[in-house]
């Protein structure tokens, strides 16, 4: 068998093992999707009014303005459920077997990352699902959704890597739980909740420079059909940089230790 | 020879934890490392069975070498420590499966081959359970089971029966000689002679990073008197004269008695009660103790070791 084919194969099985896992300890993948969609009905029936006005309009316009945002935050919560369960996993006999064994060292994360993926993926829909319910009123075609799906799936595989990274290095399931704390906070810090426009001069800079923001704005224009302009590419540069600095931090810290 | 290895020294930090360790092991039988805790048996294992980088020395390993080959080496063995290397959310049939798909077996095979190993470590009732529900004993037969599920030529064994209860690890035994009878090659470590005695072709004994001592049991019994005898005297004066007549003997923790190493023999006793007699020494007690691990260390570190 190739290096490849052999790299693939055990990624496979750790894959169906972090699934088990996932459906066996439920309640974390409960938590990670309950924190957004609290965040979304806190922002859309208590702030929503107000901020909608804001925008100019009402309570209808601000869901259409932050449901990108809370996705977002779904997808960020996702990934530190990949921090928390890579450190739980480091803990565990079984990841010395899996050292002592001739299999595919990476296929150990790989098999985290895409099971991240795939329950971020679960994340995003059941989010979504409560959004509409509440009145969010996408208009993109098929084509812009298609385009939403793949951005939205670059963004998670690039911020999972960064988090398996995290996990590894963290030594403890605490702090793997708490050093992902910013990725759930950047949002805020960017044109997530709020316009940029309306920040004081320093804020405004930060949000406009932050990877989060052109993320933000990417996934917002291809929901609501609108231009992108360069967002997309600034937003798609940030990812490969996130995932290659995570990719290679965590083979490092894995074959390491 | 199926493990050879030469030289081997570890350090961490400035503290060295092998000092030298040089192996053989011939294909099809028990060797084990002898130690207390610290002595150096668990690096030593980790560093065979590639987890851990040794500073200096080489090793081979089923034929192939352990730096240059790592993978055929971890092709060639399986590893059971002394931490329960299971999933513990997963069942005891799925964690075997997993194993069999690391494998590679074709899922027709690896069901068989789980459903066999389930049955023949007696937790065909318990497959379906969680492994995170399993006694103690359990758990060490499904860690086993794991490492059996690819048939490694070569088996590192690291204190498989630390904690556990007396009958459990006569299920363990068992199961390690079924292994060798199949002609596997096993590597244990223990800090039971009796465990080692009971299994091994050959013992390694292992104080601070060095083999002191190596030999096949027989040969380890003869160069270890066959225990102690210990003597307790009165008072101070009649110690002192003990020991300045018994020049063999150590103190003990109690300040008013003396252990001599002796094998218990009647004549080795008539000879020691003669020499004291002699001498007109009064002994208040007398007890005779059959070997232990510390009789192994007074006799072949001359008390070095014994600082504890």
């Amino acid at each position: 068998m190739t290096t490849m084919s052999l790299a693939a194969r055990d990624s496979s099985t750790m894959l169906r093992r972090n699934l088990k896992r996932m459906i066996r300890y439920p309640s974390m993948t409960v938590v990670l999707i309950g924190m957004p969609v609290v965040f979304l009905l806190l922002f859309v029936y208590v702030f929503g009014g107000t901020m909608g006005a804001g925008l100019g309009g009402g309570r209808g316009d601000y869901i259409d303005y932050v449901t990108p945002a809370i996705l977002l935050m779904t997808v960020m919560s996702a990934v530190q459920g990949t921090a928390i369960s890579v450190a739980m996993d480091m803990t565990e006999g079984i990841i010395t077997r899996f050292r002592t064994m001739h299999i595919a060292r990476v296929s150990v994360l790989t098999g985290h990352v895409l099971g991240s993926m795939i329950q971020a993926a679960l994340a995003v829909v059941a989010v979504l699902a409560v959004a509409l319910l509440v009145g969010f009123r996408p208009d993109a075609g098929p084509l812009g959704w298609l385009a939403f799906a793949g951005f939205l799936a670059a963004v998670t595989f690039a911020f999972v890597w960064l988090c398996v990274g995290i996990g590894l290095a963290s030594g403890s399931v605490e702090t793997a739980s708490n050093a992902p704390m910013p990725l759930i906070l950047l949002p805020f810090l960017g044109s997530g909740f709020a316009p940029t426009d309306s920040m004081p001069a320093a804020v405004r800079w930060f949000a406009e420079y932050q990877p989060f923001t052109p993320i933000i704005e990417t996934l917002r224009g291809l929901l609501m059909d609108r231009p992108l302009g360069n967002d997309p590419w600034i937003a798609l540069a940030w990812c490969a940089v996130v995932a290659l600095t995570g990719y290679l931090w965590s083979k490092r810290r894995f074959t390491r230790s | 020879m199926t493990i050879t290895a030469t030289g081997l020294r570890k350090s961490f930090g400035d503290h060295l934890v092998l000092d030298g360790i040089t192996l053989d092991v011939p294909r099809g039988t028990v060797f084990s490392l002898l130690g207390a805790n610290g002595a150096g048996k668990t690096t030593t294992v980790r560093i065979l069975s590639t987890l851990l980088a040794a500073d200096a020395g080489t090793v081979r390993v089923a034929g192939h070498d352990l730096v240059r080959e790592p993978d055929a080496v971890r092709a060639a063995i399986g590893v059971t420590g002394q931490f329960s290397a299971v999933d513990r959310l997963l069942t005891g049939f799925e964690n075997l499966m997993l194993m069999a798909d690391l494998h590679h077996l074709r899922r027709a095979d690896g069901r068989r081959r789980a459903a066999e190993l389930l049955d023949r470590f007696g937790l065909t009732d318990a497959a379906g359970k969680p492994v995170s529900t399993y006694s103690g004993g359990m758990l060490r037969r499904i860690d086993l089971a794991m490492t059996l599920v690819g048939s490694p030529q070569v088996i590192f064994l690291d204190e498989p029966t630390t904690g556990l209860d007396p009958r459990s690890r006569r299920d363990m035994w068992r199961i390690v000689r079924d292994l060798v009878a199949g002609g596997v090659t096993v590597l244990l470590t223990t800090q039971y002679l009796a465990e080692a005695d009971e299994l091994a072709d050959r013992i390694a004994v292992l104080d601070g990073g060095r083999i002191v001592a190596e030999g096949s049991p027989e040969e380890l019994k003869r160069r270890i008197p066959g225990g102690h005898v210990r003597l307790r005297f009165a008072d101070p004066r009649g110690r002192d004269a003990a020991s300045g007549v018994l020049e063999e003997s150590f103190a003990e923790s109690d300040p008013l008695a003396l252990r001599v190493p002796s094998d218990g023999s009647l004549p080795a006793l008539r000879a020691l009660i003669g020499r004291l007699d002699d001498h007109h020494v009064d002994v208040d007690e007398l007890s005779v103790h059959t070997p232990d691990l510390d009789d192994v260390f007074l006799a072949l570190t001359h008390g070095k070791a014994h600082t504890r």
